[in-house]
């Protein structure tokens, strides 16, 4: 076990996968000095045709890595913000992961999208989005969204190995965060979540950035006497909607505590999911907590008015009691 | 030589604003990020300088210095700076999203190349209405490698739109050199494969981009279409402001590179100018600085006493 902050993790989980297979290799704007650190320095190990630094030209560099995954290549991308995948969408969507079953499964595209996702630092309206929804609607596309240094860490040597294209989200506000992580080739393989807390009453589904919120949540209402599970999918497609299922059998409460918009949100399928699934159990409609539906304010005030907050998540679980 | 002295106040405007934006930054007053523009001066002073007060301009990341000089308000941009209620986008903007449409100021852009369709768009506006106004896009070297640029060049050269295409070629990309990830060396010969005209100015010479940009907003003006003028710059700080500390002794400069830099400053280059030219004494110039530096520190006063927004606010310019 070592202490190490995100970017730490995911370089290391670069490098490690760079060194098992030589066809993985790593190409988006300045990924050489590292706008979030995280690529800095594998040029000095990878050199020039593993480590390439492009022009900014999202679409052309999406489909280039597409291009080069169906020859039989395992690119990475790195498009920096979330916000940087929409010039990409087309590529995206149509190609990489259409790919496959489009021609009738004679290709198949092995391609990670890695950007940093959501909001907190006041980057403005063009950098602070929380954009795995309009993922998570794409058909055969793996959207990933860790919480924390390790599982970051695990999930991104998951999503490299994987045969699909994996749109990688880092939490923006994550950035410098700190986790233990564990020695050696540590893995955390896709669509498999975690219990974060285990808990009788409620159970709260939450991602990313909101998982440590929802945590501090359950410590609140903890003092209460309401014990809260938290549940991070780690991977919001597929997801492991089982483990959410099998614990609101035991609460009987559900809460979704997602970063994006309600309409059509995380929360939304999550929670739809449950009351589908699980409805017999519930003793109480479900919950959701959302991003407000605005656009991100740049005001640290008003920003963190529109992105949920642990005293949002204390509400909504009274709410369910 | 009136103009002259127009064209230099824009300048020292945006530099003494920039300064203060930088010091303000390094201090932790400032949330989010800001890129400043110290250094690019003469570009957007000397284009601006031709501009009437209806004609359009589309920004940038880098947007501070277009802002002031089409003629931006101090008090309101530093507000916004602050994300105070006061600011031009009432907290709502920040550095990479100040807008002043009341001067023809559509708006900063965060997204690299994400402004320059919008320009085209003005102009055509322009020319289905009917009026002579013209329309600014301005983008870096960086810029004009994203498919925005290219769709939007020759969208505004078949129809004929009265736009000027704005270079600023600093020759970084961030933390990328310009030759490594560009074709060509010269932006203004893209304007070739798209049929219209293409100028490289020194983009550090106010008196001589004012020049190429009077002649294409002369152009533009009489309906003869479109002009892709690339100015050929350099930012004399980092890409973002904090860069230093973010990069941690990684380096993409060389200290020689700096010093040529640093020896064409733009202000310094256009106050000699003047001087030789008996356009303005020392004293002017000397009492021109105390003025805006003073106009400066007001500003910042202004957006200190400027009431935060409420939270309640986020509901606010919502729906029509
Ligand atoms: C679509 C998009 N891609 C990437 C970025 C990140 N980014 C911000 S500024 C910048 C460099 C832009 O270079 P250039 O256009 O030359 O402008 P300069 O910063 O030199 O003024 C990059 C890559 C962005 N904001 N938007
Ligand atoms: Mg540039």
């Amino acid at each position: 076990m070592a202490k190490k902050t995100y970017v730490a993790a995911i370089k290391d989980a670069l490098a490690e996968e760079m060194r098992r297979d030589s066809t993985v290799f790593l190409m988006g704007e300045d990924v050489r000095l590292g706008v979030f650190a995280g690529t800095r320095g594998l040029h000095a190990e990878f050199g020039d045709a593993r480590v390439i630094d492009t022009p900014i030209s999202e679409l052309g560099v999406a489909g280039a890595g597409v291009g080069a995954a169906v020859t039989g290549l395992r690119p990475i991308v790195d498009l920096m913000f979330g916000t940087f995948l929409y010039l990409a969408l087309d590529q995206i969507v149509q190609q990489a992961a259409s790919a496959r079953y489009m021609f009738g499964g004679q290709a198949k595209a092995p391609i990670v999208y890695m950007v940093q996702n959501g909001g907190g630092i006041s980057a403005g309206a063009h950098h602070s989005q929380a954009v795995h929804p309009i993922f998570m609607n794409v058909p055969l596309l793996k959207v990933v969204m860790p919480s924390n240094a390790a599982d970051a860490k695990g999930l991104l040597k998951a999503a490299i190995r994987d045969d699909n294209p994996v749109i990688f989200l880092s939490p923006l506000s994550l950035t410098g965060s700190r986790a233990d992580i564990p020695d050696g080739d540590h893995f955390v393989p896709l669509g498999k979540g975690e219990i974060k807390r285990n808990g009788r009453d409620v159970t709260i589904c939450a991602a990313g950035a909101m998982v440590q919120k929802s945590l501090l949540a359950a410590e609140i209402l903890a003092k209460d006497g309401i014990e809260v599970e938290v549940i991070d999918p780690r991977t919001l497609k597929p997801w492991d909607e089982e483990m959410v299922l099998e614990s609101v059998a035991r609460t009987g409460r559900f809460v979704a505590v997602d970063e994006s918009k309600p309409i059509c949100g995380a929360a939304s399928e999550w929670a739809a999911t449950v009351s589908e699934k699980a409805f017999s159990f519930l003793k109480a409609a479900p919950q959701r907590v959302s991003g407000k539906d605005v656009a991100s304010p740049f005001s640290p005030i008003l920003e963190s008015a529109v992105i949920p907050s642990v005293d949002e998540v204390v509400a909504a679980v009274k709410r369910v009691m | 030589m009136e103009k002259i002295l127009d064209i230099y106040t824009r300048m020292l405007r945006i530099r003494r604003f920039e300064e203060q934006v930088g010091v303000l930054f390094s201090q932790g007053q400032l949330p989010g990020f800001v890129h400043l523009y110290v250094g690019e001066e003469a570009v957007g002073a000397g284009v601006c300088a031709t501009l009437r007060n209806d004609d359009y301009i589309v920004s940038t990341h880098r947007g501070h210095g277009h802002v002031i000089a089409k003629g931006g308000d101090f008090n309101r941009m530093m507000a916004e700076l602050f994300g105070k209620a006061t600011g031009y986008c009432k907290g709502k903007g920040g550095s990479m999203h100040i807008a002043d449409f009341s001067i023809g100021m559509l708006g900063a852009c965060g997204i690299v190349g994400g402004g320059i369709p919008m320009a085209v768009g003005a102009g055509l506006s322009a020319k289905l209405r009917g009026t002579d106004q013209v329309s600014v896009s301005f983008f870096g070297d960086g810029a004009s490698n994203e498919g925005s640029f290219h769709e939007s060049v020759n969208l505004a050269a078949v129809q004929n739109l009265p736009v000027l295409f704005v270079c600023e070629n600093n020759q970084y990309g961030e933390f990328t050199p310009m030759e490594k990830v560009t074709g060509v060396r010269d932006i203004a010969l893209r304007a070739q494969g798209y049929g219209i005209p293409g100028v490289i100015v020194d983009g550090t010479d106010a008196l001589a981009v004012y020049e190429v940009a009077q002649t294409a907003v002369a152009r533009a003006r009489a309906g003869e279409g479109p002009t892709l003028i690339e100015a050929k710059t350099h930012r004399k700080g980092g890409h973002a402001e904090g860069e230093k500390a973010f990069l941690a002794g990684g380096v993409y400069r060389s200290a020689e590179e700096l010093a040529q830099m640093q020896a064409k400053d733009p202000i310094v280059l256009l106050h000699k100018r003047m001087l030789e030219m008996g356009v303005a004494t020392p004293n002017d110039l000397e009492e021109l600085d105390q003025t805006i530096t003073q106009a400066v520190v007001e500003s910042v006063a202004f957006a200190r006493r400027s009431p935060d927004p409420k939270p309640e606010s986020i509901y606010e310019d919502m729906w029509v």
